[in-house]
């Protein structure tokens, strides 16, 4: 047999059209266009001013982390429904060790991570050691995670459920700048004085930074693709999902692989809470309620397969941008907001059958 | 029995035994493949030849016998570390991920990488070379590295999963019925590709029911049949029907031969 074969004359040389259908993330843009081109059409043009722009992402970047830990963790091959519950609980925990116990941010914010981080193992574990579906396990801290933030907030705070006065413990701390507020103000002053973005009357810009949980957004996005293009715990991530089996065969350690990932969506959430608490200055227990699902649903909109082994980061970006701009564009336009729900189901429908077709193109099922 | 003593076998298993409960899969079963050979596996369904592979392979633990490697005595307690030491397995289900690049089925969970500490990452660059180049070696033409798995015939998965075993320097490589879902044409390509692999030096355990196929490549065969080695007969000292014998345990088949008229 001779070592060069000829190229197959039976293999069409692909257009770059049918490349970029291979792109996992190709739904969830096209998405964002024909929302955009939808809201440029239907809503007050005031969405698409610079404080228009800051009200979508606001929403879309808190959705947006716990949509990123989800599709990582779609990726590998696992669920986790508990996130939004995370959300409530890890608030809770973060709530009480700076209004409760008086700690400073730089204590408290690393306690909130480690502690999601231990929840999010014991969720995996059980997983792995049992090897129930992880839907069936992660639904069941779906309620205790509720239930138990529900207790632990009564039990802060003597029969309430909802711890204030966040925003006065850490009036002052170095930290809180990080985590809750506007980023770059002194910019968005400089820019506001040079006439380039909108003002108040009185010369304040209408728009004072770009709020810090959009900065988040973004690199944990940036991030998460690096790690998933181009590291080799990537690839593992990938091997994971698509077949634990055969990728523990070729020596991917992939229990480990899993694990990380539910502490990783863990900390997601955790972080969202961090942002949030400190924002709205209290917590509650109703805090991310229902977000696994939107997270899901960003996750699957970007392109990840139920199944696992396909998907990407960039995509539940854009996912859960879709999601902030209906949410908040319908408020622009004459629409009722609870055809939002609506949006929300159809969108998911066209999701995952485009995913479907988009998986039998990729591996060349017929 | 060890008729090639100029070649030290690489493997050498004595007298294997495994248990599972109160079945016993294997017998004393005794074996060796020596570089450059392909020794053939043969046996009916249910004779153990999954298990003594999965035990050559690090998957089991003997229940008794000894495992010689390179002359020295090895204890595998899992699959890695048979094929640290150079031990490749190719499974029926060939640990192939169909939605994954052929770049990244090649190297999965041995990613080459550059740069150093954090930034530390896999070199995908170098990774699509080899693997078109290996890929290559073994006469199939990658249309692009990132085609995925699934957009391969099943003898194309074949020959990645063999490539990738021989890339990542085994010695001895162990095909677990590599032909038993293919097609005429892709069966006659993997047993180019053995034939390949074989002249490179490695020691090739070829696992198989189909004569025909290991009549067409192997050096020596060995029956297994209920746990148990029937004997181990060099090329040209056994007859294709004197194989198909063995392999169904004699009698049953003489039994049968009248009414199938020798067409097994």
């Amino acid at each position: 047999m001779p070592t060069d074969v000829a190229i197959d004359e039976r293999i069409k040389e692909e257009s770059f059209f049918s490349r970029m259908m291979k792109r996992p993330e190709l739904g969830a843009i096209a998405g964002v266009i024909l929302v955009t081109v939808f809201f440029l059409v239907t809503a007050d043009p005031a969405m698409f001013t610079l404080a228009g722009f800051m009200n979508f992402m606001s929403p879309a970047a808190q959705l947006g982390i716990l949509a990123i830990g989800a599709a990582l963790l779609m990726v590998g091959g696992e669920f986790d429904l508990s996130v939004g519950s995370m959300v409530a609980f890890t608030g809770l925990f973060f709530g009480a060790c700076v209004v409760t116990f008086g700690l400073p941010l730089a204590i408290a914010i690393p306690a909130t991570l480690v502690f999601a981080a231990c929840v999010g193992a014991f969720n995996g574990q059980i997983v792995l050691a049992t090897g129930l579906p992880s839907f069936i396990v992660t639904l069941a801290f779906l309620f205790i995670l509720r239930g138990l933030s529900l207790v632990g907030l009564k039990w802060a705070t003597d029969g309430s459920t909802q711890l204030r006065g966040v925003r006065d413990a850490v009036e002052g701390d170095w930290l809180a700048p990080i985590f809750s507020g506007e980023a770059f103000p002194a910019l968005f002053t400089r820019m506001a004085e040079a006439g380039m973005i909108d003002t108040f009357r009185n010369g304040t810009p209408k728009v004072q930074g770009i709020p810090v949980e959009i900065l988040w957004f973004i690199v944990i996005a940036l991030l998460a693709t690096y790690v998933l293009q181009r590291t080799p715990f990537g690839n593992w991530i990938f091997a994971s999902g698509g077949d634990a089996n055969a990728a523990s065969n070729s020596g991917v350690p992939v229990r480990r692989v899993k694990l990380i990932l539910f502490m990783v969506t863990a900390c997601c959430a955790a972080l969202v809470a961090i942002i949030t608490v400190l924002d709205s200055g209290s917590t509650d227990a109703r805090r991310g309620f229902q977000k696994e699902f939107e997270a899901i649903i960003a996750a699957v909109i970007g392109g990840c397969l139920l199944t696992g082994g396909y998907g990407s980061a960039i995509g539940a970006f854009f996912g859960a941008i879709i999601f902030g701009m209906v949410l908040i564009g319908l408020t622009y336009t004459n629409i009722d907001q609870d055809w939002y729900l609506v949006f929300l189901g159809g969108m998911l429908l066209i999701a995952v059958l485009f995913n479907n077709m988009i998986r039998k193109r990729v591996t060349g099922e017929r | 029995m060890n008729s090639r003593s100029e070649h030290a076998p690489i493997v050498h298993m004595d007298q294997i035994e495994k248990h599972f409960g109160n079945v016993i899969a294997l017998a004393g079963v005794s074996f060796d493949i020596s570089a450059g050979e392909c020794h053939c596996l043969l046996g009916d369904n249910g004779a153990g030849k999954s298990t003594f592979i999965k035990t050559m392979s690090g998957v089991h633990r003997p229940t008794k016998g000894k495992i010689m490697f390179e002359g020295r005595e090895m204890n595998f307690g899992s699959p890695r570390d048979s094929m640290e030491a150079g031990i490749a397995t190719v499974y029926q289900d060939l640990a192939m991920i169909p939605l994954m690049s052929v770049t990244r089925n090649f190297f999965m969970g041995r990613e080459p990488t550059k740069g150093s500490g954090p930034f530390k990452r896999f070199d995908t660059a170098t990774a699509n070379e080899i693997t078109m180049e290996e890929m290559r070696k073994m006469g199939i033409n990658l249309r692009a590295p990132d085609q995925a798995v699934g957009t391969l015939s099943g003898g194309e998965r074949q020959t990645v999963a063999i490539a990738r075993a021989v890339y990542f320097g085994a010695k001895v490589l162990i095909l677990d019925e590599p032909t038993s879902a293919l097609g005429v044409r892709q069966t006659s390509n993997v047993l180019a590709t053995i034939d390949r692999v074989r002249k490179d030096g490695i020691g090739v355990v070829f696992i198989t029911h189909n004569v025909r196929h290991a009549m067409a490549v192997g050096d020596r065969f060995t029956v297994l049949n209920r746990g148990k080695t029937l004997g181990t007969a060099q090329r040209g000292q056994i007859t294709p029907d004197e194989l198909q014998d063995l392999m169904a345990g004699g009698q049953e088949l003489a039994a049968l031969e009248g009414s199938l008229g020798g067409t097994v």
